[in-house]
């Protein structure tokens, strides 16, 4: 191609005699890989230990495989049967030889599953498990004879609910819903029924948090906005103050102010409005949570409503009024719907951050100020049902995924600014 | 934001109820932070302003909390102020430990995620930048829940090194979003002028563009840090007995044994914070003068 004199009809050619495309081409490809090698690190850092995780999590919340690779006869022998007559030898073998070939340990976290599709399973097998050495045959004998309970055909029934290697179980579990033995979703008992209150009280809480947020936090970012640079400056100090400083150290700080001998009551007795022995209760409870939540949480409104009011020119609010507005009218007319895209990054913020929060809820809430991450909480610690606690935080994590999308969508992740 | 001469009456009261509101809210704010101070020199070991306090009797005011807060044990026996065993110190120490570490990760990692994705041929550089952000969004139980699951599976729970790793995942994004917003207003050209005069892509680099990113980078690494540094959800989770920082202190303080050390600590966590927001606004400050950007 060299060789070639460049014509006015031949390609455009560089100083090397490269056509001036495929040069271009080559320095874009260039240019993309080496943008891909820096992301590269972060990226695979990223996946490794934040987002297989939680996957790797996530998928509890549908497994069941365990209990099939631990009581594979078993599940056989239920298939065979016809569910309607009583529970034959064969089956009471299938049971021995699997409790026999398990590891114990296998055995104690089965017994547990076992004891989520019905109450009573887990004392059974692990009373049965610890006689298993020295039965013999018939094994149904022997069984009752270990435990009585054998006769009861209910737990050979509910068996069915745990026979797929996958399970939608604990999704019903979290909105307090239950398979019954032929794989029928139904309700729990009244009295057994708390996650959906749960889940009721977390959306009130978030959404009474942001709307509280809201009031406080318009008019502040308008006086910031308005005010002159100096003068803001020094105000911002005071919203930004509780910003940096740790969560732990504000929640102590409330519980100081909030108590029953706190700042706020002796405030209130000392002037008169309280009478000593009708202090208001403000803490460890539903209030607690919603008064601390909503000061930790202001900055977050606050921030995102300042940053695109202080891009509104005050002369749209004077022309305006030089219309014949009156000031009321502007600011409605005029200034707010601009402020439209602000108010909308601060509400979404702050639902997603409020949803779902756990150490807030969990000093200040006591009884009636739990939220669902305090349930999730529970689950993975203290009774350690990790297949309910990963389908909580399953469905938590879409939900704020759903508005993390649509503040993807209308505001940008780029758009994101701290401090 | 002043009233017009011209405003009616109806105006001024509107407008200073106006800034009554705004006041209340900025003390709604601080207030509490500001409660914490001198309740942390009580003598009593209560977590109220006794009737003493109120009418400022310099006995109701002592410096005890601080003392147990840093170890000195003087006020039990008068013989000796001896150093004694004590959580809130080497809780301290862990804490700043994970904090240095987590942070220097993250920065490193964040600034070069943000490079890649400010180079405008990045591909899928809007899901990325996405997922970059997503550990700021996802609640912290859900993330400290899955890594504890996972720590455990590859032998990383009750480790410093888990921990050191967890929180550097939390800080990176705080960096990639404080580098990517100074890298916006980064003039490619220089970095063209300096390959131009003969300079390596590693030279021009260090001189010429990191310099201009350093006020990004410090603000997303005090981010980091004080998020590390501060951070309890995940210790509960992945951490062992050993791995007991300020936090967990806190932490076992409020819910266990509540008391005004506690309140000495959050003073001196108060102090702390106030020094850190005076540093960035100072960078930012800097970073608008060297970027060009008049201040306002």
């Amino acid at each position: 191609m060299s060789s070639a004199p460049a014509t006015i009809d031949g390609p455009l050619l560089t100083a090397d005699g490269v056509p001036l495309k495929e040069s271009l081409e080559k320095s874009l490809r260039r240019s993309k890989l080496r943008a891909l090698l820096l992301v590269a690190p972060p990226l695979l850092f990223l996946i490794f230990l934040f987002v297989i995780p939680i996957g790797n999590m996530l998928t509890r919340s549908v497994d069941d495989k365990l209990i099939n690779q631990v009581l594979p006869n078993t599940f056989e022998a239920f298939e065979a049967w016809d569910k309607q007559s009583e529970p034959s030898e064969a089956m009471f073998e299938a049971v021995y030889t699997d409790l026999k070939n398990a590891d114990k340990t296998d055995i104690g976290k089965s017994s547990v599953r076992m004891n989520y599709a019905m109450p009573g399973w887990r004392s059974l097998i692990k009373k049965t498990a610890r006689k298993i050495k020295k039965m013999e045959p018939p094994y149904r004998e022997a069984f009752i004879k270990a435990d009585e309970r054998w006769v009861d055909k209910d737990f050979w029934l509910s068996l069915g609910i745990m026979k797929d290697k996958v399970t939608f179980g604990y999704y019903w579990n979290a909105i307090d819903r239950t398979y019954d033995f032929d794989k029928n979703v139904i309700h729990v008992d009244e009295n057994r029924k708390v996650y959906n209150l749960l889940w009721w009280r977390t959306i009130l809480v978030s959404v009474i948090v942001t709307l509280a947020c809201l009031v406080l936090a318009y008019p502040v970012a308008y006086l910031l906005a308005t005010l002159p640079m100096r003068v803001a400056n020094l105000l911002m100090i005071c919203v930004l103050m509780p910003f940096w400083t740790s969560l732990l150290v504000r929640i102590v700080a409330w519980m100081i102010m909030l108590q029953q001998n706190g700042v706020v009551n002796d405030t209130l007795v000392a002037a008169g409005i309280l009478a000593d022995d009708n202090r208001l209760e403000m803490m460890y409870n539903f209030n607690g949570t919603i008064i601390v939540m909503t000061q930790i949480l202001l900055p977050f409104m606050i921030l995102p409503i300042y940053s695109v009011m202080k891009t509104i020119p005050p002369s749209l609010m004077r022309a305006a009024q030089n219309l014949g507005a009156t000031p009321t009218l502007a600011f409605i007319r005029v200034y707010m719907p601009q402020t439209v895209p602000g108010i909308g990054a601060g509400c979404i913020l702050v639902f997603i951050v409020a949803i779902g929060y756990y150490i807030t809820p969990e000093l200040v809430g006591g009884k009636d100020g739990r939220l669902i991450g305090n349930m999730v909480a529970y689950h993975m610690q203290r009774s350690l049902n990790w297949g309910l606690a990963a389908a909580m935080g399953t469905i938590l994590l879409c939900v704020i995924l759903v508005f993390y999308w649509i503040y993807d969508k209308i505001i940008g992740i780029d758009n994101m600014k701290m401090g | 934001m002043a009233l017009p001469i011209y405003a009616t009456p109806g105006q001024r009261i509107w407008h200073y109820c106006y800034l009554a509101f705004c006041v209340f809210v900025l003390f709604f704010l601080v207030a509490p932070l500001v409660a914490v101070i001198p309740l942390s020199f009580t003598s009593t070991p209560f977590l109220n302003f006794t009737p003493e306090m109120l009418a400022l009797d310099p006995d109701a005011f002592s410096i005890r909390w601080y003392k147990t807060l840093f170890g000195i044990c003087g006020d039990v026996d008068a013989s000796a102020s001896t150093m004694c065993h004590n959580k809130w110190m080497t809780g301290a120490g862990r804490s700043l430990y994970y904090a240095v570490c987590s942070t220097i990760l993250a920065t490193f990692l964040g600034t070069l995620a943000a490079l890649g994705l400010s180079n405008q041929h990045m591909p899928a550089k809007r899901a990325i930048m996405a997922l970059m952000i997503s550990p700021l969004i996802v609640p912290l139980i859900i993330t400290a829940a899955g890594m504890a699951f996972f720590f455990a599976k590859v032998n990383l729970s009750n480790t410093d090194a888990g921990i050191i790793l967890a929180y550097t995942i939390l800080g990176m994004p705080f960096v990639v979003i404080t580098v990517t917003s100074t890298l916006v207003g980064f003039d490619r050209s220089l970095m063209r002028a300096g390959a131009n005069l003969g300079g390596t892509p590693a030279y021009n680099f260090f001189k010429i563009q990191m310099p201009l990113i350093a006020p990004g980078m410090i603000s997303g690494a005090l981010f980091a840090f004080i998020t590390a540094f501060d951070e309890i959800v995940i210790i509960l989770f992945i951490g062992g007995p050993q791995q007991h920082t300020l936090p967990r202190q806190m932490w076992s303080g409020i819910r266990q044994e509540i008391s005004p050390t506690i309140l000495a600590a959050a003073t001196i966590l108060v102090l702390f914070s106030v020094l850190l927001l005076t540093t960035l606004e100072l960078l930012r400050r800097r970073s608008e003068r060297i970027r060009g950007i008049t201040p306002h």
